[in-house]
């Protein structure tokens, strides 16, 4: 399981103040419990509090690579953001540009742009490509899977190994109305979307998202995550600090024959990340 | 019709392990011996990613043995009393690159020879050849831990290859390895989450994984071989997934499994061709196999198979 782990996020207070601040410690310590949690790629999103946005990314992935050499995602929805995280980055164990829709009203080719920006920062640059079009976010599974297809083929085309693509069929929260119905919808699109390559693409999602504003939200998350694998998830940005969503993760993946069973399976999945 | 592609990327390799301290390094070893580190499945990839070649560790017991068939006794004949000279004979005549030394004569059962004999029989070894050296338990665990604690301590710094410890058995081998800086053998009865498991437990105790060798139990061609077969095949894709646990090189024992079949020493046999062929056959034919599922080291007896397999390995694994 590719795990990409969401705490650096300027939606936490504590990140937030820590960009405010300039305040290296609280943002390198949450590198290294993340790390040690499991976490394959670190998620950094500068959040909406920083007046310079693209100023506080390269802040914040310049302070985590002095200290930590986990594989970084830049999690912004605007270009010029990721765009900045890209200059100062070493992306030698490789870096998640995350995200972007297949296409927008006001930018018909962004996804072309994401992936000459992934190349241009190196062979294990990977995507993120929301199951998003210029008419928003689908509610339905076919226009889902439609999206994520025309993704693939534009990658074949352009020559660009559909391996460093994550489809992101975008979860909602399930406390909205009428949202109720979207939990299924996206299995029912994992379903499709996993046979649209060969091998299957990487596919990923904001798990957090699904529980935002509900109760038990953990159990919300946890019960969820083991659903997604179970058609065929392999990464998700999750809270690694997690740790009974951690242990689900470990279950359900060693349930699916992706990891041999072993008495010790549970105490192990975090090392085998490393 | 054009081929489709079928060539497969892995994010994980087998580990490199290198046997053997030479006198440069602090030890008395005058070659050693490096297996693992593919990064595909055997004929899998580019020649590239195939890693170290095979190796044949030769099998010689502590005393004489008493159920061989002719065949086997027939190339030893002079030297089955003399664990050194025996050795010598493997490394000199017949090429062996590891000399593997079961210490059959400690069980309860055949001998009973103490750790004064084992350990006499290690330092004879350690005179005898110049090749690295696996020291091999001989199964009966109150006695292994009697005797093998002392065998290491003897091959200190050598960097012998010594086992085998189990999920039930490994506290005190794996301690006294680490400290006498050897490389370990885990074993597991045919059964890949068993043969997780004790790596993780041996791991557990601060044994680095890089310094394992996993040995799965063996079956011969007719008696077991596909379980074999299917449990190497599984364990090196495990490694290439990126499975730490399991990213280790393999050790099998061919040359005991193999002559234990009654095709290879049932002398009195009419239609299944001479018995002088059909043991070296049967020992040949199950190494063959083994390599081809990702085995690294095999251990073996007689010097027709062992020449019949060394052959096989130069031929599909051709140095770059």
């Amino acid at each position: 399981m590719i795990i990409i782990a969401e705490r650096i996020n300027g939606m936490f207070t504590n990140v937030k103040q820590a960009i405010a601040d300039k305040d290296k410690k609280v943002i390198q310590e949450l590198a290294k419990k993340q790390t040690e949690a499991g976490a394959t790629y670190l998620d950094v999103n500068v959040g909406t509090a920083a007046a310079d946005q693209a100023g506080a990314m390269q802040w914040l992935v310049e302070t985590i690579q002095e200290t930590c050499s986990t594989p970084l995602s830049l999690d912004s929805q605007k270009t010029a953001v990721i765009e900045a995280g890209l200059k100062v980055i070493n992306a030698e164990n490789g870096v998640i540009l995350n995200s972007t829709p297949l296409n927008k009203k006001t930018d018909d080719e962004i996804f072309d742009k994401y992936m000459a920006m992934a190349n241009q920062a190196g062979p294990k640059a990977s995507i993120i490509v929301l199951t998003m079009d210029k008419n928003g976010v689908p509610q339905d599974v076919d226009t889902r899977v439609a999206i994520a297809a025309d993704a693939i083929s534009k990658a074949m085309e352009k020559g660009f190994d559909t391996q460093r693509l994550f489809i992101d069929p975008i979860i909602l929260p399930v406390k909205v109305p009428n949202a109720q119905v979207q939990p299924g919808n996206i299995l029912a699109a994992m379903d499709q979307i996993r046979y649209l390559s060969e091998p299957a693409p990487h596919m990923t999602i904001g798990l957090s998202n699904l529980s935002q504003g509900a109760t038990e939200r953990s159990l919300i998350n946890r019960v969820f995550l083991a659903m997604a694998i179970s058609r065929g998830l392999d990464s998700a940005i999750v809270d690694v600090l997690d740790e009974k969503l951690m242990s689900v993760l470990a279950t359900a993946e060693m349930l699916m024959n992706k990891q041999i069973y072993s008495d010790s399976f549970l105490k192990v999945y975090a090392s085998m990340n490393e | 019709m054009p081929v489709p592609e079928i060539a497969e990327s892995f994010t994980g390799s087998v580990n490199r392990v290198t046997l053997g301290t030479t006198k440069e390094h602090g030890g008395t070893r005058t070659s050693t011996v490096t297996v693992g580190g593919a990064r595909n499945m055997v004929y899998g990839g580019s020649p590239d990613d195939a890693g170290e070649k095979p190796v044949v560790a030769m099998d010689v017991l502590d005393t004489r043995p008493d159920d061989w068939p002719d065949a086997l006794i027939e190339p030893y004949r002079n030297v089955l009393d003399s664990p050194g000279d025996w050795a010598k004979k493997c490394v000199q005549e017949f090429g062996a690159e590891l000399i593997c030394v079961k210490f059959e004569g400690i069980h309860p059962d055949k001998g009973n020879k103490d750790a004064a004999h084992a350990v006499k029989v290690t330092e004879e070894l350690l005179k005898a050849v110049g090749v690295p050296l696996v020291l091999w338990s001989c199964g009966y665990d109150e006695k292994d831990n009697q005797v093998m604690p002392k065998v290491s301590g003897a091959a200190k710094g050598e960097s012998c290859l010594i086992g085998t410890v189990t999920e039930d058995n490994y506290k005190s081998l794996t301690a006294i390895a680490l400290a006498d800086g050897h490389f370990l053998i885990t074993e597991a009865p045919l059964d890949i989450n068993i043969a997780k498991q004790v790596n993780i437990l041996a791991s557990d105790m601060g044994f680095p994984l890089e310094r394992i060798v996993t040995f799965q139990s063996t079956g011969a061609l007719g008696y077991g071989i596909e379980y074999a077969y299917s449990i190497q095949e599984r364990q090196r894709q495990a490694a290439l997934a990126g499975d730490k646990m399991m990213a280790m090189p393999a050790i099998c024992d061919v040359g005991y499994e193999s002559w234990r079949a009654k095709e290879a020493k049932l002398a009195n046999a009419p239609g299944w061709g001479d018995v002088a062929d059909r043991g070296p056959m049967w020992e040949a034919a199950t190494a063959t196999c083994l390599l081809q599922a990702g085995v690294d080291i095999i251990r073996m007896r007689h010097p027709r198979a062992v020449a019949a397999v060394k052959n096989f390995i130069n031929e599909v694994w051709q140095k770059k």
